[in-house]
């Protein structure tokens, strides 16, 4: 019994008790089950030092298994959307149509840019390899002739690396003319972006890629039936491509084996706000909230009982009070059943010195400024969010302005071409849900 | 008329980035542009990016080039950047002004853009932007009277684990304190540019307290046997 537990492969840390117990601990993984094993570039980024670390190992033969082989792999393995919405990826990829004459496209989506969130960057500048071999490995499963990584316009640094990456593989052939000696002929572009947090939409990255205003498209039809200069499209984030190869490499199994079910694998989760040690970190799915703050991030300031709220995947997710955040697991199910979202994997820390209704009402101010303007539910509804809470900030609301933001949650909710709409008003919601009693006392009546 | 409609605009002009661009296209000067020798290579290696039918989608790679070479987007740039890609004016003109990286008028020599989102103001940016205003003795939208500096407030810079964060011509200043802003801006005050990235003694987005992964290099992984 000892020996077949010592050949486990999976990466959790287990207990003496576990062996004992059917309880699953998750959140202990081991280096040698991360992927993205240069995120903090101390080591080696170019080429060489990528193929050291297990990059472009066998990458033909994995073109030799086929299309089919691919997707069923990453349908297999789990794996969810790693750009906030958190669509099976598999499934994503087989809604390409077969036998269509128009060329297909893969795009990246690298317009980080919901607050909170700062995971794609490090793969851009430390381990931009990953994302090359994977659009590679996903352009061929999808039928792609060539693939656009639109970055945001800020992120020059990051835009640098990744062309510098790009060109890297080209002199190595690993992409390009039968790229890795398979055969099959690829490219890859880096387009960027202006600043616009809109663009981070699928469809309204697809308008700015065509020189448009980033104003999304109403769906459907959906960007594998209408995308990309109206071509077959599939847009995904870039932690999702980045970790393609290594999961085909390993098997979808390996994968699999971390975290929940529906919520397998692992994640680059950004931890900000009010800990000792904001940081960005790669653990396995499931992982405990209050484990993963307390074992990477220092802990909360002043202890955990100093925790006020924690914002749990971006500023799109509505907040939870410390006593849900005691016990809540950081996957997909978990928090979607405590009336939040796992979003980007983005932690907001806040603790009891923070002005929670001030917090919220300077997400309202983000919404405001970067909704695109195009429906009038986010257009208006946003600005009326924003100015009702500056109201209530400064002490100048009323219960009537309480109810008419209430109302505009289900003005704005589900009504819009996008989901910014949503977004900016799910803060509210969880704010009202948790934290009531602090925003009545602001109010003058 | 046309002074007294610019007068109204100017009044009842908001914070909001669209309502100051709508005032200021009325001032726009109509200088003469074109791409430098070197940035015409440049131009054609982003036309080469897209198929020849879809020269439109390098409208934007096209603004970023008309900026960096100007330090703002001319009128005349972007009928120029019209004429490449062989589509109307008011196409370019709708792209530019949605997106808010892309100024209409020349601003100072150093372009601060401080992040007051939420990450940022929970470690400290109320602190760092009061310290810049009163070093510099400018506002947010304010340049100051030598044209050294021009402050702007931006949204969410994607380094929040890094926060404060403050970005100059385009550096990212991270884990940015009131004595290291200081410091900064009195560099580039000479014209010299400080070391950008990170401000305290980690590297990057690491744990401050020490790294709780990756303390040594991971080598490569068993790989499955059916490949």
């Amino acid at each position: 019994m000892l020996s077949s537990f010592l050949k486990q492969p999976i990466g959790q840390e287990r207990l003496l008790s576990s062996l004992f117990t059917t309880k699953r601990f998750y959140g202990g993984l081991n280096d040698n089950n991360r992927i993205f094993t240069n995120l903090y570039g101390d080591f080696d980024s170019s080429v060489t030092g990528a193929m050291k670390r297990g990059d472009w190992q066998q990458t033909k033969n994995i073109i030799s298994k086929g299309k089919e082989w691919i997707i069923s792999e990453i349908k297999k393995s789990g794996i969810r959307g790693r750009g906030g919405a958190g669509f099976p990826t598999g499934l994503k990829w087989s809604f390409m149509p077969k036998n269509d004459p128009r060329p297909s496209y893969l795009v990246i989506n690298a317009d980080e840019g919901e607050p909170g969130t700062c995971k794609d960057r490090q793969i851009l500048l430390n381990d931009p390899q990953k994302l090359v071999e994977g659009c590679l490995l996903a352009g061929y499963a999808l039928g792609a002739k060539s693939s656009y990584v639109y970055v945001r316009g800020e992120f020059k640094k990051e835009i640098e690396s990744l062309q510098n990456a790009i060109d890297q593989a080209y002199e190595h052939n690993l992409i390009g003319k039968n790229a890795c000696g398979s055969g099959y002929d690829f490219d890859i572009h880096v387009h960027p972006g202006a600043g616009a947090y809109v663009c981070g939409e699928e469809t309204a990255l697809i308008e700015s890629l065509e020189g448009s205003t980033g104003k999304p498209r109403i769906k459907p039809p959906f960007p594998p039936q209408f995308g990309l200069w109206g071509c077959p499209t599939n847009v995904n984030n870039v932690e999702t491509i980045s970790s393609c190869p290594t999961i085909l490499r390993r098997g979808s199994s390996w994968y699999n084996s971390f975290g929940r079910k529906n919520n397998h694998g692992t994640k680059i989760f950004s931890i900000s706000g009010h800990v000792n040690n904001p940081c960005v970190v790669e653990e396995e799915m499931s992982v405990p909230l209050k484990t993963l703050i307390e074992k990477h991030a220092g802990g909360v300031r002043g202890g955990w009982d100093n925790l006020l709220a924690v914002i749990p995947g971006g500023s799109s997710c509505p907040v939870l009070p410390k006593n849900i955040c005691d016990n809540v697991l950081m996957d997909y199910d978990d928090l979607e059943k405590n009336n939040s979202s796992f979003g980007t994997g983005a932690i907001i820390v806040m603790d009891k010195s923070t002005d929670i209704v001030k917090s919220i009402a300077r997400l309202s101010k983000f919404y405001a400024h970067e909704s695109c303007g195009q429906c009038t539910p986010c257009r208006e509804g946003t600005i009326w969010v924003k100015s009702l809470m500056d109201k209530i900030v400064e002490g100048k609301g009323t219960k009537k302005d309480l109810k008419l933001l209430e109302s505009l949650i289900t003005a704005v909710k589900g009504n819009t071409i996008c989901a910014l709409g949503d977004a900016a008003v799910l803060p509210i919601e969880g704010l009202l849900r948790h934290f009531r009693k602090e925003v009545e006392l602001r109010l003058i009546d | 008329m046309l002074s007294l409609c610019q007068n109204k605009i100017k009044q009842s002009v908001s914070t909001k980035l669209s309502c100051r661009l709508f005032t200021s296209l009325f001032e726009m000067e109509k200088l003469p542009f074109d791409f430098t020798q070197d940035n015409y290579e440049k131009v054609d290696n982003i036309l080469s990016k897209y198929p020849s039918e879809q020269k439109r989608s390098a409208i934007i790679p096209l603004l970023h080039l008309a900026q960096d070479q100007e330090g703002y987007v001319p009128e005349s740039a972007m009928m120029k950047i019209a004429s490449i890609v062989a589509c109307p004016v008011s196409k370019v003109f709708e792209t530019f002004t949605f997106y808010t990286m892309f100024r209409p008028k020349p601003v100072g020599d150093h372009v601060i853009e401080i992040c007051t989102n939420l990450s940022c103001t929970l470690r400290g940016a109320d602190q760092i932007l009061n310290a810049i205003q009163d070093k510099l003795g400018i506002r947010i939208g304010e340049t100051t009277k030598d044209n050294k500096f021009t402050l702007l407030e931006v949204e969410c810079q994607g380094a929040c684990a890094t926060a404060p964060v403050v970005v100059i011509d385009g550096n990212y200043y991270e884990d940015v304190e009131v004595k290291s802003i200081n410091s900064i801006l009195r560099d580039f005050a000479r014209d010299v540019v400080p070391k950008s990235g990170t401000q305290s003694k980690r590297n990057g987005p690491e744990p401050i307290g020490g790294k709780t992964t990756l303390k040594t290099e991971p080598w490569a992984q068993k790989i499955r046997e059916d490949l």
